[in-house]
């Protein structure tokens, strides 16, 4: 069965490019708060940050198990 | 619609359904970076579905993942599948209502019984090798034991899909403007196609999914929230020069009881001949908007700090909740906790789906960690819009002689907050994480009564000793009926008021009398099947009949407790000790099981399960003291 890692981390990764990319281009602020934050951009970032290492994890232990049945 | 069709085929068939938005002129129109969002989404959960049903070939493949998944995995869909739509709603609607008492339901109603669960219960579940929780009262009591928890379970469980489906498809059509019906119809299908395609597997690999949606779509709310009070410390000021109300029922506001306790209180209004009470409107300065509330009732203004601690004013009762310490520690804390967390076998299934015995004891283990943090995230929110979003009503409540907006009642703090505070981008992924909380909790619910009814009712009762083969079909068939059942009551319970209250009583009705027979039967060995029956059917017939007596006016209990949430904690723990008095007698008066019949089932007869073999940090004991730190701290936090 495949490492649920990797499907997480995939999806993270996809959507966190998603809101980096729509944060970069067109820049939102938080609605109806005096702060100034590109939110999309930042949260975009952190869920990049959560997804690659997910993905990586779920790769190495596709990896291992693959191995582990050819040998 | 510019933006929709220029978002090609993507958003087709999300315009469809939006197209009454933009007529209407709803409170949020998806932008199409959001509905990309969600499109990924929904392209994953169906792929995920499809991927865990290859391979698929017996019934325990699909019904308990043949048993082979890791705890960290279980263990997140152990609290995904409690993470229902009204969860994560209703625990931010009742974090605006109540304040951070809402958190007893997880410091106190869950923490302390999961890990009873982990530690003292699950050696028996997985050890005696059952495949759902009627089938372990089967093994310890009788057929007809079995039959009364296999029978309320398959009746109820689809009828909290059904209301969690509802909530959704009503947050969808406020505001989105979406249809009701395509949106009931297409949430069903995506849940159907990988719960159909995937059994329990599927279910459980995106209750994982689904849970770090939940988590990042909805934790950037708190953030924002605090960024919005200033911070924190200037939300607690806020709170110490301001007053809140809370509805008292007049029995008991017209007592000397309330009237000593409530110290504070500056306003005491209520027009009882009317059924009107004064607002109850989060201002502070108690406008005097004329509001028809459900009961008859008075106003008390509370000082708003009161909204910030979970235990503080339990001694006097006066507090957001009206309920005292008793009805916490004995009501939720022991009997409807443990009822839920130890004997709903929409968790237990998911610790059964475990590859080992240490792995299943540290399902519930593990859980307790993220879930101990989880009011951070969906009550903390609700807490921090009282100033934010002043204006909000019970329900069905009237202001100047109009019922208020749909939108603008307790129940939708949390997309409201969305409204006001998520920009385009985000706004996508905290609307598919409430989507994926509504998703989760009914496939939760659904592969819960497909086991339940095919191994339970139909393999029992109906066709029993055919292949496993059959059973697995059943098992797929089931999975379409529970999803037709659930849209159904989505449609029964439309138009009704307080539905997020049902839901609790349900669990009382069903759960509540469960733990008494369990508690009894795992840890004595004087009781008797006649017993187990006995004190399952008088615990259930006095729940119900609680539930009856406070439905309608006239009856006694109507308008005894405030709310549904007070009065849930009370019914379980009458329940419970009717349910205890019954098995006890009963036992007394008939024939036991021979001893050789209860090992594995009662504990005193059943060897201890060996963990010296396993790392320090992975042994249940260690992992269950610490769960017991973390959440005694933050209620000392919350005090």
């Amino acid at each position: 069965m495949i490492d649920l890692r990797l499907p997480i981390g995939i999806f993270f990764i996809l959507v966190g490019v998603i809101l980096m990319i729509f944060g970069l281009v067109s820049p939102t602020n938080i609605p109806n708060i005096d702060v100034h934050i590109n939110i999309d951009l930042y949260w975009g970032i952190v869920l990049l940050l959560f997804g690659i290492p997910m993905t990586f994890f779920g790769l190495r232990a596709e990896r291992k198990i693959k191995k582990k049945a050819s040998t | 619609m510019d933006h929709l069709l220029s978002f090609g085929h993507l958003a087709a068939p999300l315009a469809l359904i939006q197209s009454a938005a933009v007529k209407k002129g709803p409170m949020l129109v998806m932008h199409p970076i959001d509905i990309a969002v969600l499109v990924v989404y929904l392209l994953f959960v169906v792929g995920i579905g499809i991927v865990t049903g290859r391979g698929q070939k017996t019934s325990e493949d699909f019904f308990l993942s043949g048993r082979s998944i890791p705890s960290w995995i279980t263990g997140l869909a152990f609290i995904s599948a409690n993470l229902g739509a009204l969860e994560v709603m209703g625990m931010s609607q009742q974090g605006y209502e109540y304040g951070m008492m809402t958190a007893n339901f997880y410091w106190v109603g869950a923490i302390p019984a999961m890990v009873f669960m982990g530690v003292a219960m699950m050696p028996f579940f997985y050890g005696s090798k059952v495949r759902s929780v009627p089938e372990f009262l089967k093994k310890r009591y009788n057929e007809g034991t079995r039959f009364i928890n296999a029978i309320t379970f398959a009746v109820f469980t689809p009828a909290i899909s059904g209301i969690s489906m509802y909530a959704l498809a009503l947050v969808l059509q406020d505001f989105l403007g979406w249809h009701f019906t395509p949106s009931v119809i297409v949430s069903a299908l995506v849940v159907l196609v990988y719960t159909f395609l995937g059994g329990l597997t599927a279910s459980i690999y995106n209750e994982v999914l689904q849970f770090f949606l939940i988590v990042f779509g909805i934790a950037p709310m708190t953030i924002i929230a605090l960024i919005a009070n200033h911070g924190w410390s200037h939300f607690k000021q806020w709170l110490h020069t301001h007053q809140l109300p809370y509805l008292v029922p007049q029995a008991v506001a017209a007592g000397s009881k309330i009237a000593a306790a409530t110290t504070h209180a500056v306003a005491t209004t209520h027009a009882a001949a009317t059924r009107t009470v004064s607002s109850m409107v989060h201002t502070g300065s108690a406008a005097a908007v004329a509001v028809k509330a459900k009961a008859t009732a008075a106003v008390v203004q509370l000082p708003a700090t009161q909204w910030l601690h979970t235990w503080k004013h339990t001694i006097s009762g006066n507090n957001p909740m009206h309920i005292t310490w008793p009805g916490v520690v004995l009501g939720l804390g022991f009997v409807l906790s443990f009822s839920y967390w130890c004997t709903n076998f929409l968790v237990v299934q998911r610790a059964l789906a475990a590859k080992d015995m240490n792995a299943a004891q540290n399902t519930p283990l593990l859980a307790t960690f993220p879930k101990m943090l989880f009011p951070f995230i969906v009550i903390l929110p609700g807490v921090l819009a009282i100033p934010l979003i002043p204006h909000l009503y019970p329900g069905n409540a009237m202001v100047g002689g109009h019922h208020v907006s749909p939108t603008q009642t307790f129940n939708n703090v949390m997309p409201l907050m969305m409204a006001k505070y998520y920009p385009a981008g985000l706004l996508g992924l905290g609307l598919t994480a409430l989507m994926a909380s509504f998703m989760s909790g009914m496939a939760g619910n659904v592969t819960a009564f497909n086991t339940v009814f095919t191994y339970d009712l139909y393999a029992v009762f109906i066709r029993p000793n055919a292949p496993d083969r059959h059973y697995l079909n059943v098992g797929r068939v089931m999975t379409f009926v529970g999803i037709i059942v659930s849209v159904l009551f989505a449609y029964v319970v439309r138009g009704e008021s307080g539905i997020m209250g049902y839901t609790q009583t349900i669990f009382g009705v069903v759960n509540a009398p469960l733990i008494a027979v369990f508690l009894l039967g795992m840890f004595t060995t004087f009781t008797t099947p006649i017993g187990g029956f006995v004190g399952l059917l008088v615990g259930t017939g006095t729940s119900v009949s609680l539930w009856i007596l406070r439905l309608h006016k006239g009856f006694p209990l109507y308008h005894h407790y405030n709310n549904n949430t007070t009065a849930a904690f009370w019914s379980a723990l009458w329940a419970f000790c009717a349910g205890a008095a019954a098995t006890i007698i009963a036992s007394l008066l008939s024939n036991k099981k021979a001893s050789d019949q209860l090992v594995g089932l009662v504990y005193q007869l059943t060897p201890k399960p060996d963990s010296t073999n396993v790392p320090f940090w992975r042994r249940p004991i260690v992992l269950g003291v610490l769960a017991l730190v973390g959440a005694l701290i933050l209620n000392l936090l919350f005090w």
